[in-house]
């Protein structure tokens, strides 16, 4: 179903999404295109984080329309088919706090159907494969936790990012190394969304601004 | 989704070697149970066995629906706790982004859970056997009544914890459904081992039948509908 | 924003007749029960409650249930709002319904039996099935996205329907002492004044639960509605959020919740 010229990735129109009878988003209009990096700015409770699941195929589309990498948010099927391309990084790193770090990769790479040879270099590139390997997620710090939730994400090769404050708990040398990743998905042809609040880093990596606020947004400038 | 149900059986189970609530929790508890019945019930009386003028001890007569109410009790609590492992921290959301079959899931963790209650069974049935001396008449219709309650308890389970699931309320709601409608298991079970202690099978066999029926119906169920209830949040 | 308008009441042309002859027929049979017909020969007075426990028990676990299933599986298959009520409402009044069958039936079996509870097929199953629909409405609360909790209620309706029949089922198998059916075509135990006595009971009972079943639908329907437009209202509060903060993204205290 795609016309002659590229589609937008993200494509939304007064997209509403319930948060049980909360309309965490109400009304958002975004049309984001393939090989962007945009980056989501607002307040606290403004809907950065329903609006990143709702691409991500999670959140329901209770009102308005919506597309996603050519995927249809009002039906069901095509959420579920959407739901494999997306890589989402949220506040909850979705690890199991019993096993290893290792022990969790593995899992979920398998669960994410990842090449196995993509699990080896992903975990070495997060720093992951030396002392980390075998520690239990419950014994990691919160940054490490996110480096474990990115190895993974990594892994899925994912065409769309979705990542929710992807440098909080890291040092500066983490950052770099989201950055750069970030930088290499989008070269490889991935198109990335990312909430943080963290201004000048994230400015320099973004190609474009969303404001949200009060459940909508507002696409304040585009770079590069 | 075997391969699916495969990978989440091997995880929940590696997860249950760490965390050892299945030792700690599950079969203390079970034991506890057992040993209560003991103390409700006077161990001195008996009751006729229907042989000549043979007797029994009241203990032994009953010692079949004491031994699997332990387990029921036991089992809610590993109900539970296999969706208490998902609930922490965004798993669910991200078992939904792989593109595991929830069918597989739910077969998965079921696969889990029965196992655990094999375990849970063969300890707590070890102890039924020394504290209340029960006979044994057909080991075989003893096995296969084991097999196929354990079978349709975890299954059974395992959809009532998922519908549950992400509730508060969730460790009051899944006893108030899974109980009643496990309670023609727990019946046929009871009288199955009874048969298989006491005899006569044939009892037994009929019951055996019922409660196979009762798994395959909960292992349809829960693979055209754990999908459904696996949806969003 | 659409405005709905309110009706007074949830009675209509179709609810005043159904009500009158619901009436009508309840006061026909309470007379032939309690005063017409005779005593039995073996229970007495007792079948009397008789007349009361059959019907109920006939809706609470044949009716009631068969709405419930239905409207699960409409509802499962086409999402409309309208099944999901159906059952909901079928539900709770299976849950009074059922209630009223146990008791009517304790009350029952004390001078017939000599006892209120027996554990035998019929009242075991109903005890059984009594505490699934009460797990059916709790689920039906559940504190989540209304769409994800109706499916979930319809999981649990078809489920519960299947599983209250391997109740009855493995329950019968079991022995016991419970009436065979006394009344179907092929097999009239009892006769003449009773058997009208009995049908009149059925019919009357029927209406009832119809008139109720429409009464208590509406207003479930009016409530949907309601949420509808709460959620409208809440889609502008939020709008509102927006204006105040204005187009630049300053850091301003919300009063709603998640990030």
């Amino acid at each position: 179903m795609l016309e002659s010229s590229p589609s937008p990735v993200v494509q939304l129109t007064g997209a509403v999404s319930l948060l049980g009878r909360f309309p965490a988003l109400a009304g958002a209009d975004l049309a984001i295109d393939a090989g962007e990096i945009a980056l989501l700015e607002g307040p606290n409770g403004a809907g950065k984080s329903t609006l990143l699941r709702l691409c991500a195929g999670l959140a329901p589309l209770n009102q308005g329309s919506g597309a996603v990498l050519g995927h249809d948010l009002s039906r069901r099927v095509a959420r579920r088919a959407l739901r494999r391309e997306v890589g989402l990084l949220s506040h909850a790193t979705a690890l199991y706090d019993e096993l290893t770090v290792e022990q969790n990769v593995v899992f979920w790479s398998k669960a994410n159907g990842t090449i196995v040879a993509d699990v080896e270099p992903a975990m070495q590139a997060l720093g992951l494969a030396g002392r980390l390997r075998t520690v239990p997620v419950s014994g990691l710090s919160a940054g490490q936790r996110r480096r474990t939730s990115m190895a993974i994400l990594v892994c899925r090769r994912p065409r769309l990012w979705l990542l929710d404050e992807p440098h909080a708990g890291l040092d500066a040398a983490g950052r770099d190394l989201i950055d750069d990743l970030i930088r290499r998905a989008v070269t490889a042809g991935a198109t990335v969304m990312l909430a943080s609040h963290e201004a000048d880093r994230a400015n320099d990596l973004a190609t474009m601004h969303v404001s949200v606020v009060g459940g909508h947004t507002s696409v304040e400038g585009r770079s590069c | 989704m075997l391969s699916d149900a495969l990978l989440v059986a091997r995880k929940d189970l590696l997860i249950e070697m760490r965390s050892k609530v299945l030792t700690t929790q599950l079969l203390p508890f079970g034991m506890i149970v057992l040993i209560l019945f003991g103390f409700g019930l006077s161990p001195d009386r008996t009751v006729p066995t229907g042989v000549a003028n043979e007797s029994r001890p009241l203990l032994a007569q009953v010692a079949p629906g004491l031994f699997w109410l332990a387990v029921f009790f036991s089992a809610l609590l590993a109900f539970s706790r296999a969706f208490a492992i998902e609930a922490s921290d965004g798993n669910l959301d991200a078992l939904r982004l792989t593109g595991l079959d929830p069918a597989g899931i739910f077969l998965g963790k079921a696969a889990a859970i029965a196992l655990e209650l094999f375990v849970l069974e063969i300890v707590l049935g070890a102890g039924s056997f020394l504290l209340y001396a029960p006979e044994l008449n057909d080991p075989i219709l003893l096995a296969v009544t084991v097999v196929s309650t354990t079978l349709a308890v975890a299954l059974a389970g395992t959809l009532y914890a998922a519908l549950a699931s992400g509730m508060r309320v969730r460790d009051t709601l899944v006893p108030l459904l899974a109980l009643p409608a496990l309670s023609p298991v727990l019946l046929g079970a009871s009288v199955a081992t009874e048969a298989a202690l006491f005899g006569p099978s044939s009892d037994g066999w009929m019951w055996a039948g019922l409660l196979g029926a009762f798994a395959l119906l909960y292992t349809g169920a829960g693979i055209l509908a754990f999908g459904r209830v696996l949806e969003e949040s | 924003m659409t405005t709905t308008e309110i009706p007074a009441s949830t009675s209509s042309k179709l609810t005043r007749r159904l009500g009158f002859a619901a009436l009508v027929s309840i006061v026909v049979f309470l007379a032939m029960a309690l005063v017409i017909s005779p005593p039995d020969v073996s229970q007495r007075d007792a079948v009397r409650l008789f007349y009361l426990h059959v019907p109920t028990a006939t809706i609470a676990f044949y009716f009631a249930p068969a709405i419930i299933a239905v409207g699960s599986v409409m509802y499962l298959w086409k999402k409309s709002t309208f099944w999901d009520l159906a059952a909901g409402t079928a539900a709770e009044l299976a849950v009074i319904f059922s209630a009223f069958t146990l008791v009517t039936g304790m009350l029952w079996g004390k001078p017939t039996w000599g006892l209120y509870w027996t554990w035998e097929p019929r009242l075991t199953a109903t005890a059984v099935s009594f505490v699934l629909f009460v797990g059916y409405l709790a689920v039906r609360k559940l504190d989540l996205d209304p769409v994800i909790r109706s499916q979930r209620a319809a999981v649990l309706g078809l489920i519960a329907a299947a599983n209250t029949l391997l109740v009855r089922y493995s329950v019968q198998i079991w022995k016991g002492i419970h009436q065979g059916t006394t009344i179907s075509p092929m097999n009239m135990q009892i006769s003449g004044l009773m058997w009208g006595t009995a049908l009149i009971g059925f019919v009357s009972f029927t209406l009832v639960f119809a008139w109720l079943m429409i009464h208590r639908f509406r207003v479930a329907w009016l409530e949907h509605q309601l949420a509808e437009v709460g959620l409208d209202l809440a889609i502008s509060e939020r709008r509102a959020e927006r204006d105040v903060a204005g187009a630049a993204s300053t850091d301003v205290r919300l009063t709603g919740e998640g990030a």
